[in-house]
């Protein structure tokens, strides 16, 4: 087992949540898309965790978990309240601080 | 006449004299005490209590703040009686121990600068005292007789404020423990003189008086200024009264500085109390209303130079060197002036004028005396005068109140019929001032005659020197006296009346003083018999003398000598005043009513007939021309040219270069404008927002509001970091 496939597949997984970030509009998917990256990063802290046979990668790992879980229920929290007021979760649609 | 005064004793020489009284002086020197001699400062402190009083709440009393006034006034006399009998007391219980009683000085510090101690506080002995009664007595006469004389006025209130505060500015000054203070309480009697004065400035002879009363006395205050700060350097930096005399009378002081100061001084004085020749606003100040007259210009303000000159005598005593000499600036200043009063008097055709001119000769009296030495025989017609004055000025009042006019010639004449009250008073005073026994002016007169040393037939002798020239100068003037005041009375109250309407008596406020003055005007003399008067027991004479003037054993008070009184001279000098009734009368009463009842002068008299009289009564009419020199001669001479030079030097010298300077700068403002301020200043500015407002407007655009594009910039900024950590480290 090497740790590059691993690497690869963290890389990929980071790309494809930038991409979705980046491009997708609906706010729900954006969401989806920043957990795509944290688990990105999850798969690269218990692999080089792995490599060096440490644990900290593990215990690092279950924190940004739970950190992932509270943030995406405040996220989905935020989203819910604009679709709400506005029937729609279009982020181009959001652009109240406009300068 | 009983005078034990014998021939002997008349011939005795100063040295004798000197040698017989200090054998007499006390032993030790005993400090007075008691608590309206050391509380004194509440004499003065009720009158200003109700100035406050009157001025902020007098209008919602009844009687518009009037009987605060009364009130207030009645306690500093109820005060001002109750120190009286404690110094008498005190005095007797000194002489029980054969000592001397010292005044009783309380001070506080005010505040210190470099260690000079800057004090205020009280001096009182028997001549403050005497002051302290005479001011609150006459001042609260006035403010009954205003109640009804000033009824309708229109500043009614107002006016009740001032005289309060006259009152409490006199008595501050007569308290004054320093000379500083004397300044404050001569400044404040000086102001609420000219707030009286002009109480009716809507016309405008009233508030001219009033000015030029004002500046008339500023020229004396500025005397008085330089004579306060050459005594302070001079005695050792003090400005205590105790302490200056002290330092006068015992040589500490310089002969020169002395001099100097003691002549500044008599500058005030000059302003201040009508001497010659500051006197010319005297006559104007009739201008105020007839209570502020009696108050002011007869009884009390005037008097404050007397009382300056008596306060610090030791100064003047030393720096002009009284004993021992027959002539001096104080004994000429006030012979000059009580003849050029007296005299003037003669031509005066308003009733409150003459007595004015009589209150110029009368003080010119008091300063004399204090000139030769004579000091108790001053301070004892101040006392006299303020009563017989005061009540000639009520009473002049009270006529003006029945004819509405002050004029004698056209308004008056007849009045004893209509008012008999005020004649009789006005009768008594005039008497009393024209000095006929036994009435108060001729003891006091005589007195002054007496110490004048002048005198040797029979006494008077054994003053201070031989000023006979001051002598005859007082019996000139005691027979003008008489005889002006007799035309006076005639014009006023004999003869056929001349005005209009029916004159009335006065009220009984009006009249109840009047009677009080003229009681105090026939008594106030019994005070001070001449010693050795046999009339009455040895120790009623001289009474006034023993309480008023410090003992000879205190530092404070010079060594006077004493002439004895002559009964030649006392003779001589009612025969003088009856001469000047006698003639005054024979023109008026003998000449002038055979011509007509109302007639006022004789139409071919001495002025028609001889060329050299008119030219003299043109003199007098014309008030020795002084005014002419003071506002025409001196005041126009010094306005003219140096107006007109300065009006030329204005033109030509400051104006143009004004206008250089004035172009010169408007060009150098152009040119800061244009070049500095527009192009520089505002270029930099501007620029230096240019840039930033350029720089905004590009970066604005990266604000789309679009979170993605946000998260993008983040992703590419963080990539990029990431690349330079991986290419750099």
């Amino acid at each position: 087992m090497y740790v590059s496939q691993f690497a690869v597949l963290a890389a990929v997984l980071f790309a494809m949540g930038v991409y979705g970030i980046l491009v997708r509009r609906n706010g729900i998917l954006v969401l989806m898309s920043v957990e795509l990256i944290l688990n990105s990063v999850n798969i690269n802290l218990v692999a080089f965790g792995a490599l060096r046979d440490s644990i900290a990668g593990e215990v690092f790992a279950l924190f940004v978990i739970t950190v992932a879980a509270a943030e995406v229920g405040v996220g989905l929290a935020i989203v819910l309240l604009i679709y709400r007021n506005r029937r729609s979760v279009d982020l181009s649609e959001m652009d109240l601080m406009k300068g | 006449m009983g005078w034990t005064t014998s021939a002997a004793a008349a011939t005795q020489t100063t040295a004798s004299v000197l040698a017989a009284e200090t054998s007499e002086a006390a032993e030790e020197v005993l400090a007075a005490s008691g608590w309206f001699l050391e509380n004194a400062w509440l004499i003065p402190a009720f009158p200003a209590l109700s100035f406050l009083l009157i001025l902020f709440f007098g209008k919602r009393f009844p009687k518009r703040g009037s009987e605060i006034g009364i009130l207030a006034v009645g306690a500093s006399l109820v005060f001002a009686l109750a120190a009286a009998i404690q110094w008498i007391s005190e005095v007797n219980r000194a002489d029980d121990k054969n000592a001397a009683l010292d005044a009783v000085s309380t001070t506080w510090t005010w505040w210190q600068n470099g260690g000079i101690n800057f004090t205020f506080g009280t001096l009182v002995d028997g001549l403050a005292v005497t002051l302290l009664v005479v001011v609150t007595i006459v001042s609260l006469l006035v403010h009954i007789y205003s109640t009804d004389y000033l009824a309708d006025d229109r500043r009614y209130t107002h006016f009740f404020a001032f005289l309060s505060f006259f009152t409490a500015s006199m008595l501050f000054f007569v308290l004054s423990e320093n000379t500083l203070q004397m300044i404050v309480g001569w400044e404040l009697v000086g102001v609420c003189s000219f707030v009286l004065i002009g109480h009716w400035w809507e016309e405008k002879p009233n508030s001219s008086a009033a000015l030029k009363a004002m500046l008339t006395n500023r020229v004396g205050d500025i005397g008085l200024l330089v004579g306060v700060s050459v005594l302070f350097f001079a005695a050792g930096e003090t400005f205590s009264v105790l302490e200056l005399n002290e330092r006068a009378i015992s040589g500490n002081i310089e002969h020169l500085p002395l001099l100097v100061g003691a002549c500044a001084l008599t500058a005030a004085v000059l302003s201040k109390s009508g001497q010659f020749f500051l006197h010319t606003w005297l006559p104007d100040a009739m201008a105020g209303p007839t209570p502020v007259s009696a108050l002011i210009h007869a009884a009390t303000m005037v008097v404050a130079g007397v009382y300056l000159i008596a306060r610090l005598y030791g100064v003047f005593f030393e720096g002009f060197a009284i004993a021992g000499s027959s002539v001096n600036l104080l004994a000429v200043i006030g012979g000059i002036t009580t003849l050029v009063g007296a005299s003037l008097a003669f031509v005066q055709r308003d009733i409150k004028r003459v007595l004015a001119y009589s209150t110029i000769s009368q003080l010119g009296y008091m300063v004399l005396a204090l000139g030769v030495g004579a000091w108790t025989a001053a301070v004892f017609h101040l006392f006299t005068h303020a009563f017989f004055k005061a009540c000639l000025f009520l009473g002049s009042g009270s006529v003006s109140h029945a004819v509405h006019s002050f004029d004698m010639k056209s308004d008056m004449g007849g009045l004893r019929k209509y008012m008999p009250h005020t004649y009789r008073t006005f009768m008594i005073a005039s008497l009393a001032l024209a000095g006929l026994p036994p009435l108060a002016g001729f003891w006091s007169k005589d007195e002054i005659l007496a110490g004048t040393g002048g005198w040797g037939l029979v006494g008077g002798t054994g003053g201070n020197g031989a000023y006979t020239v001051m002598l005859v100068m007082g019996l000139i003037t005691a027979a003008l006296t008489a005889a002006y005041m007799t035309r006076c009375v005639y014009l006023t109250f004999f003869g056929q009346y001349r005005g209009h309407g029916q004159p009335h008596e006065s009220g009984p406020r009006i009249v109840v003083p009047l009677w009080i003055l003229a009681v105090l005007a026939v008594g106030a003399g019994w005070l001070n018999l001449p010693p050795g008067f046999q009339l009455v027991p040895e120790n009623w004479t001289e009474r006034f003398g023993h309480f008023v003037e410090p003992n000879e054993a205190l530092s404070y008070f010079p060594k006077i000598a004493h002439a004895d009184p002559s009964w030649t001279l006392a003779i001589l000098s009612a025969v003088v005043a009856l001469a000047g009734i006698a003639l005054a009368g024979r023109y008026y009463f003998g000449k002038v009513a055979a011509v007509s009842p109302s007639a006022t002068e004789l139409s071919d008299g001495m002025v028609a007939r001889s060329s050299l009289a008119a030219a003299g009564h043109n003199l007098l009419v014309n008030k020795y021309y002084l005014d002419h020199l003071y506002s025409g001669v001196i005041a126009g001479g010094v306005k003219g040219p140096i107006a007109r030079a300065a009006y030329k030097f204005n033109q030509d010298g400051i104006d143009k270069v004004v206008n250089e300077v004035g172009e010169r700068a408007v060009q150098a403002g152009h040119f800061a404008y244009d070049v500095i301020d527009q192009k520089v200043v505002d270029g930099m500015v501007n620029s230096s927002g240019v840039a930033p407002q350029l720089a905004g407007e590009e970066i604005r655009r990266m604000q789309t509001g679009k979170v993605q594009t946000y998260a993008g910039i983040v992703f590419i900024a963080a990539a990029l970091l990431a690349l330079g950590f991986i290419v750099f480290l």
